[in-house]
């Protein structure tokens, strides 16, 4: 399309001239680009007069749309100019997912757990909403899936339940904390004494011992020599009102049983509980969590697990 | 300014004023863009009962993830339809170039129907072609501007109708459009009504022709699908032109026979092919790419050609080949080969609609923590299962496993597992296992899904796996 008969030099100069033949060219902007950029300056007066803009001293200019209604948390209403602060904390309130999660929230408050627990939407709800509060509460504690730490804080996903397992058992133990408390056997026994107690609790989950060894930490587990059956119980299988370990099965949430190799290591591991003791506390979270948090984080401990 | 003029860069557009036309291609023209704006404008409005989710036939509900088409259902998972009916159109596309030409353009592509209707309106307000000629060309006088502001009026109302009907298939309309007017619509609805507002207004109304010669790609490679076998609007040269070329009707070259005598052509220049043209070109300097094969030029001719009691067809749909004189074929390799490639993709995309699973489960394993040993010794995963209702029927579930011998499955409470109608839950499940010393690692099972409400949709299973710890406990 281009005429090539037209001078191909056609640059516009501003007229001026220096040392005689030093010429000053004239590029103008394209129109339409001039009046975007005077269309940018409009913009921007008419955003001043509407939306915060100008820092002043301390403040800042917040603009004529004053609008933005909404109830807090607390239950307050609320009128501020517009920010994308307050339209988060109105949809917050407001949104549709959070009318929904409101709706169903009441449902879950209303109903007892058997209800809940019957029921797969509740379920799906619940957890849900558990698994940010389990994050923000237990999880520093107990993981991110109620894996637990060996050695301080129970695993929440197996099938024993140090305090019970029922949903009852579970949302005291949130509510009012645990305090967990085996005394140090250090000064009670000599080596000899720790290592046969050691045996014979081993002996109990079946594991492999010296059974000679064993016969005597049994008398001193089962009488007041050791005492240990106060606790434990003469069959060794727990209390859920001391919280006391079941000896029997094959959860160690203290001693690293499971991963020790060979069978000096996993006797070394218990005679160490047996000679430090344990003390481990469970706070209680009635202070910091209201009823229906508690609620939720019940029945989602209990799901983890399996429950009682 | 110095004597140096100013590059030109670009040409201007050199302004174009279609004229008016009557005849059979208009009609069918009008016809089709009757129908396509029934269906466009009318369609959101139309109600169809369902047992679960909108009564609306066309909604396309982005917030739930499901686009309704009538009793058609589509989920997040069914977006894979979209490529294939992207398929089927591009091929079904190529198959009628390859046939037939430019016909899309002509007569469904939006772009002609809208720029259609906004040179109706500017007819109506400005009149005819030279009316509108002598309009511009007239110093700016209150009539002038009254029927340029008028026109810009009616072009932006219907592109404000335009733009809100769009938008009202992704809601509930007539709940949307008192939102909107109440000011309580979503931000994206207001968003979008101006966006396709402001596209229709300028696409239409100012840029027209150029949107077809410039912008759209399928003009650019067009050639492609083109060969001799093509019908395409072409004018006959042999009989328009003659030896002598074409020539205006004058005293000497009235008839058939001076004109035959003289060696001149049948064209009587009277250039009513070029007026009418929506891209203005001259048909009679051969196939070009602006040329949307609208036939409003055959339609111009066939009208003069009448009125002089001649034959029609002058400018007419034909074949390279055709015109030529040879015979032309419209089954070939090439089109066969588009044809059954663009049989396969309608029957591949009527397939997966219509065996569109009623029931979806999939697994995902729980990894924190990836496994928990149990008071009995034995091994716990735990899986979330994630279940879709797609039937417009309540379903009651049952959950199974199988593939793990001794294994058991605990999810809870819960007797049977209800869910509604389209609607997804997640199940927390448990899976116990002692697998004794013969398996470590990994072992693959799967998760069973019984319909027990609705029999007849049958069993369906998603794969899990279950780790085992390594080690002899």
């Amino acid at each position: 399309m281009s005429d090539t008969k037209k001078p191909q030099s056609a640059v516009q100069t501003t007229g001026h001239a220096w040392d005689g033949d030093i010429q000053e060219f004239n590029n103008p902007l394209p129109n339409w680009w001039l009046w975007a950029f005077y269309a940018t300056v409009v913009f921007a007066v008419v955003y001043w007069i509407f939306y915060p803009a100008w820092p002043v001293g301390s403040s800042y200019t917040t603009g004529v749309m004053n609008n933005i209604t909404f109830v807090d948390s607390d239950g307050t209403e609320k009128t501020m100019h517009w920010n994308t602060r307050a339209l988060l904390l109105k949809d917050l309130q407001e949104g549709k997912s959070a009318t929904l999660s409101r709706e169903y929230l009441e449902k879950v408050q209303g109903a007892d757990y058997e209800t809940i627990l019957g029921d797969a939407e509740m379920m799906a709800f619940t957890r849900s909403m558990a698994v940010g509060l389990f994050g923000d509460n237990c999880m520093p504690c107990h993981g991110a899936g109620g894996g637990g730490v060996m050695g301080l804080f129970p695993n929440l996903a197996d099938d024993d339940w140090l305090w019970g397992g029922t949903v009852e058992d579970i949302q005291t133990t949130i509510s009012d904390g645990r305090y967990g408390f085996m005394p140090s056997f250090r000064e009670t026994f000599n080596d000899q004494q720790l290592d046969d107690v050691a045996a014979y609790v081993l002996s109990l989950s079946g594991q492999e011992t010296d059974s000679a060894s064993a016969q005597r930490g049994k008398r001193l587990f089962q009488t007041s020599a050791g005492g240990c059956y106060y606790c434990h119980g003469t069959d060794g299988k727990g209390m859920k009102s001391q919280g006391s370990a079941n000896l029997t099965d094959q959860i160690w949430t203290i001693a690293d049983v499971p991963g020790a190799d060979a069978p000096a290591q996993k006797r070394a591991a218990v005679k160490a509980v047996v000679a430090n003791g344990v003390q481990r506390t469970m706070p209680h979270w009635s202070d910091r969590l209201d009823k229906t948090q508690i609620k939720l984080l019940t029945v989602y401990v209990h799901e983890l697990g399996g429950g009682q | 300014m110095t004597d140096s003029a100013s590059q030109v860069l670009y040409q201007a557009r050199i302004p174009i004023y279609p004229r008016s036309v009557k005849g059979r291609f208009r009609t069918l023209k009008w016809g089709i863009l009757t129908f396509a704006y029934g269906v466009y404008f009318l369609l959101p409005w139309l109600r169809w009962e369902r047992n679960a989710g909108p009564d609306q036939a066309v909604l396309f509900d982005i917030a739930d993830r499901k686009f309704y088409l009538f009793d058609l259902v589509m989920h997040a998972q069914d977006l894979f339809w979209l490529t294939g009916f992207l398929l089927v159109a591009a091929l079904l596309l190529f198959f009628v170039t390859s046939i037939a030409g430019r016909v899309f353009c002509g007569y469904f592509c939006f772009q002609t129907l809208w720029t259609d209707l906004y040179l109706l309106i500017e007819r109506l307000v400005q009149g005819d072609r030279v009316a509108r000629i002598r309009l511009d060309k007239s110093p700016w006088t209150a009539n002038k501007f009254l029927r340029k502001v008028l026109t810009h009026i009616l072009w932006l109302a219907a592109a404000f109708l335009t733009g809100l009907t769009f938008t009202l298939y992704w809601g509930n309309a007539p709940e949307l459009i008192v939102e909107w007017f109440t000011g309580k619509a979503p931000f994206a609805a207001y968003a979008t009504t101006l966006f396709l507002t402001i596209t229709t207004y300028v696409m239409a109304g100012l840029a027209r022709e150029q949107v077809c010669t410039y912008m759209c790609p399928y003009a650019r490679f067009q050639s492609v699908m083109f060969d001799e076998d093509t019908r395409i609007v072409a004018y006959d040269v042999a009989r328009g032109e003659g030896k002598a070329g074409r020539h205006k009707v004058t005293r000497d070259l009235k008839t058939l026979e001076q004109r035959q005598q003289q060696g001149v052509g049948e064209c009587i220049d009277c250039g009513y092919c070029v007026q009418v043209c929506p891209t203005g070109i001259d048909i009679r300097n051969g196939l070009q790419v602006q040329c949307i094969s609208c036939a409003l030029c055959i339609d111009a001719c066939d009208t003069i050609m009448g009125s002089l009691g001649w034959d029609k067809g002058l400018i007419r749909y034909t074949s390279e080949k055709q015109a030529e004189g040879k015979e032309s074929r419209i089954l070939k390799p090439k089109t066969i080969a588009y044809g059954l490639v663009l049989l396969a993709a309608i029957a591949a995309l009527l397939w997966g609609v219509s065996n569109q699973a009623p029931l979806e489960m999939s697994v995902v394993q729980v990894r924190q923590p990836l496994f928990v040993r149990l008071s009995d010794g034995r091994v716990q995963n735990s899986y979330e299962l994630h279940i879709e209702n797609k039937t417009d029927q309540p379903l009651k579930l049952a959950i199974m496993m199988r593939g793990l011998a001794g294994a058991e499955l605990d999810v809870g409470k819960l007797s049977s597992v209800e869910i509604g109608p389209q609607r997804s839950l997640r199940v927390h499940a448990r899976v116990r296992w002692n697998s004794g010393n013969r398996h470590k690692g990994s072992r693959s099972f799967e998760f069973d899904l019984i319909p027990q409400t609705q029999p007849e949709i049958g069993m369906i299973s998603a794969p899990a796996t279950f780790y085992m710890p390594g080690g002899d406990s």
